[in-house]
């Protein structure tokens, strides 16, 4: 029995490799948008499907992963990683979690490439599915927004985990075994998210004049030094569709739809916006309409398994029905390359894409436009979150409005004495207190002189001095004849006293 | 043939057991499930395409992953609801997912269901006293359901044994075709109820049985 595999077999497992590693670094970023994922299942195959699994493609990490890749394929001594990091709007940074695609010496010879590493690879996907929503990371991107953003890297090469921190953690997606080397599918995250909790009490007063420009300078190091690029952005909108996304994976390539990944470096990285638009017709649209492959070509569904033979061992001829040309496929790449670079990319810079929003200015904003607009040049994050420039000058709550007309005069009162006060802005003003719903006509009074009144009430009368004497004398006089009285009734009293014991 | 069993313990409070099982269920049933098969000449077919949708859990601080199919959700909601129902407030129980196989038989003779995995998931139910408590409660369930996760995968990823792709006329005996999107391995759910004593023998037992071809 020959080990060695086929041509056919080869190049198969080739593919499979590379499609299973793009598909893997899309499984993993879409994970970290920030929003649930939803993709419909359909019960004919559309032959674009890799894996029978609808992954939607995201164009803009494919070409991340491609690039990465390099044309090579992950290997023994190869890895493909995909780190997850987080930014705070200060700048800092931390590295949250790393996946890791490698390959290891252990070989399968005996399994069938074409079927079970095919069906396996599948398999392994929906497991990283699973997998990437219990990380921690996970929670952490789902409530990305202000405060920070989740940010990936890919890189192709050995594995870095030095910057996860101490003590963390390590799990294994899975493994598949092929007759080149076994595939192996895990991620290393963080379990020690004290910079983060120690940041956030900083914020407020600096201990020290901190310099965050770490990342700033070009010229990164090469070879195993981090690179400065701290990565992309995971926070692709996509078009909005009306069924929530169930159809992204065939529709969403002709809509225009904005973006905010960036290749430049740090400090331009989350200012400039892309706008996504199909480019005219050609290869286009074959990049559109496949999720960026070429189904027929590249066999992007790779749409058949043999049959087993049935039990009365009639001849089945065994057949994979898949893409029959694959010579086409670096071209296929280059074309997918071009028509990508082709389509109208118009990166702004932070400015322009501010004025891109309509920001409602508050009528009584007292502050010109254009030193906000310069303000927020400063501010990292203005491209992602427009609303969080809204200063306090526009709250409407910090300045009121100025009064309307008054209605009455006891409003008018009100309104005169507020709007004195307010007018010398004053930290003080008098205003009568008038309590909500209160009438005037029950009582002749208000609240407050109701309540200094009856604070200090009158004496009662059997109380005062100039009776206290008269009362006494009285009482010493009526003495004797209540003496007899109870003397008469002495015997109620016994049989009173008797029944109570 | 062994049948492969895996045990499941989960301890929750009363309005998280809904949510706990179907997380469970559906990620199993995620990674067997496949597209639908179409059968084409020549012995040869093609499979569908699986949809996945995040569901986030309202008791739970949690999200998992399941088969864009409405038909599957329905059927594991009405299984897991019946289980809850039967569930005293501070019992325990045990839901059972079996995949099987039928093997033919002549007449008289009924078919045959081999089991070849059977998942089983223990629930402990536990009252909470007061709000704080059950905040801590949602936090710890999700990471523990994020460790059943992480078994339910590793257990998964061993590949062990799997029924053979059927040809078409043996398709029924595999797979569950009854669906319209999507085409799980044949499967059953079961429940056992232990009564608060701790008595293992089950008061109500019932099936419901996921069989396509309904005699």
């Amino acid at each position: 029995m020959d080990g060695d595999l086929s041509p056919q077999d080869k190049k198969d497992l080739d593919k499979f490799i590379k499609f299973f590693a793009l598909k893997t670094v899309q499984v993993i970023v879409q994970a970290r948008l920030g929003e649930k994922i939803c993709t419909r299942s359909s019960s004919s195959p559309t032959g674009s499907d890799w894996f029978n699994l609808a992954i939607k493609d995201i164009p803009e990490v494919t070409h991340e992963a491609k690039k990465a890749l390099a044309g090579q394929l992950p290997g023994i001594g190869r890895s493909m990683c995909v780190e997850i990091s987080l930014k705070t709007s200060e700048g800092d940074s931390m590295e949250l979690e790393t996946w890791c695609l490698e390959m290891n010496e252990k070989c399968d010879k005996d399994i069938k490439v074409s079927y079970t590493v095919y069906n396996r690879l599948s398999v392994l996907l929906k497991s990283l599915l699973a997998i990437t929503r219990v990380t921690p990371a996970y929670k952490l991107s789902r409530k990305q927004g202000h405060d920070y953003v989740i940010l990936y890297r890919i890189y192709f090469g050995e594995v870095q985990l030095g910057a996860l921190g101490e003590g963390f953690q390590t799990v294994r997606v899975g493994v598949v075994g092929t007759p080149v080397g076994t595939v192996t599918l895990s991620c290393a995250y963080r379990t020690n998210l004290a910079f983060m909790s120690s940041r956030q009490f900083e914020r407020s007063a600096p201990i020290m004049g901190i310099i965050v420009d770490h990342f700033v300078d070009a010229g990164g190091g090469g070879g195993s030094q981090r690179p400065v690029n701290m990565g992309q952005p995971c926070n692709y909108r996509a078009p909005d569709d009306e069924d929530g996304g169930a159809f992204a994976g065939v529709q969403d390539s002709q809509e225009v739809c904005t973006t905010s990944f960036s290749t430049s470096p740090p400090s331009q990285l989350y200012a400039s916006r892309l706008s996504y638009q199909p480019a005219p017709t050609g290869g286009a649209a074959e990049f559109n309409t496949n999720q960026g492959f070429q189904a027929g070509k590249e066999g992007g569904g790779i749409v058949l398994v043999p049959a087993p033979p049935p039990p009365h061992g009639a001849d089945v001829q065994l057949t994979v029905e898949n893409a029959p040309d694959t010579t086409s496929s670096s071209g296929d790449e280059d074309g997918l390359l071009q028509s990508g670079e082709g389509r109208s990319v118009s990166p702004c810079d932070p400015v322009e894409s501010l004025n891109a929003f309509t920001r409602k200015v508050g009528a009584f904003v007292n502050k010109p436009s254009a030193q906000i607009t310069a303000a927020s040049l400063d501010l990292p994050f203005a491209a992602f979150a427009p609303r969080a420039l809204d200063s306090e000058e526009n709250d409407p709550m910090v300045n009121p409005p100025a009064s309307p007309p008054s209605q009455s005069p006891l409003q008018a009162s009100l309104h005169s004495q507020g709007s004195e006060g307010s007018g010398q802005q004053d930290d003080f003003v008098m205003v009568d207190f008038r309590p909500a719903f209160s009438k005037d006509d029950l009582l002749p009074m208000d609240l407050g002189t109701f309540y200094r009144e009856f604070q200090n009430p009158p004496q009662l009368a059997s109380l005062s001095l100039h009776t206290s004497s008269q009362s006494m004398a009285d009482d010493l006089d009526s003495l004797p004849e209540k003496l007899r009285v109870y003397e008469k009734n002495i015997d109620e009293f016994d049989a009173f006293v008797e029944m109570l014991q | 043939m062994n049948c492969r069993s895996e045990v499941l313990e989960v301890t929750v409070e009363a309005r998280q057991v809904e949510e706990a099982m179907l997380a469970l269920l559906h990620t199993i049933l995620l990674h067997r499930s496949t597209g639908k098969f179409h059968y084409k000449k020549e012995g040869t077919y093609s499979i569908g395409t699986v949809g996945t949708q995040d569901i986030d859990c309202d008791f739970i601080d949690f999200t998992f992953v399941r088969v864009s199919s409405e038909e599957l959700d329905r059927v594991i909601r009405k299984a897991v609801s019946e289980f809850k129902d039967a569930l005293s407030s501070d019992g325990m129980g045990q839901i059972s997912l079996e995949f099987y196989q039928k093997k033919k038989s002549r007449w008289p003779f009924s078919d045959e269901c081999i089991p070849w995995e059977v998942w089983s998931i223990k629930v402990n139910m536990v009252n909470l006293a007061n709000e704080q408590e059950r905040q801590i409660c949602r936090e710890k369930v999700g990471e523990k359901l994020g460790d059943k996760v992480i078994n339910v995968v590793e257990v998964i990823n061993r590949h062990e044994y799997l029924p053979k792709m059927p040809t078409q006329s043996e398709v029924d005996n595999v797979f569950d075709t009854s669906l319209k999107d999507v085409q799980p391995y044949l499967y059953k759910i079961t429940y056992q109820i232990t009564d608060s004593l701790g008595t293992s023998v089950s008061t109500t037992m019932r099936r419901l049985i996921k069989d396509t071809l309904a005699l």
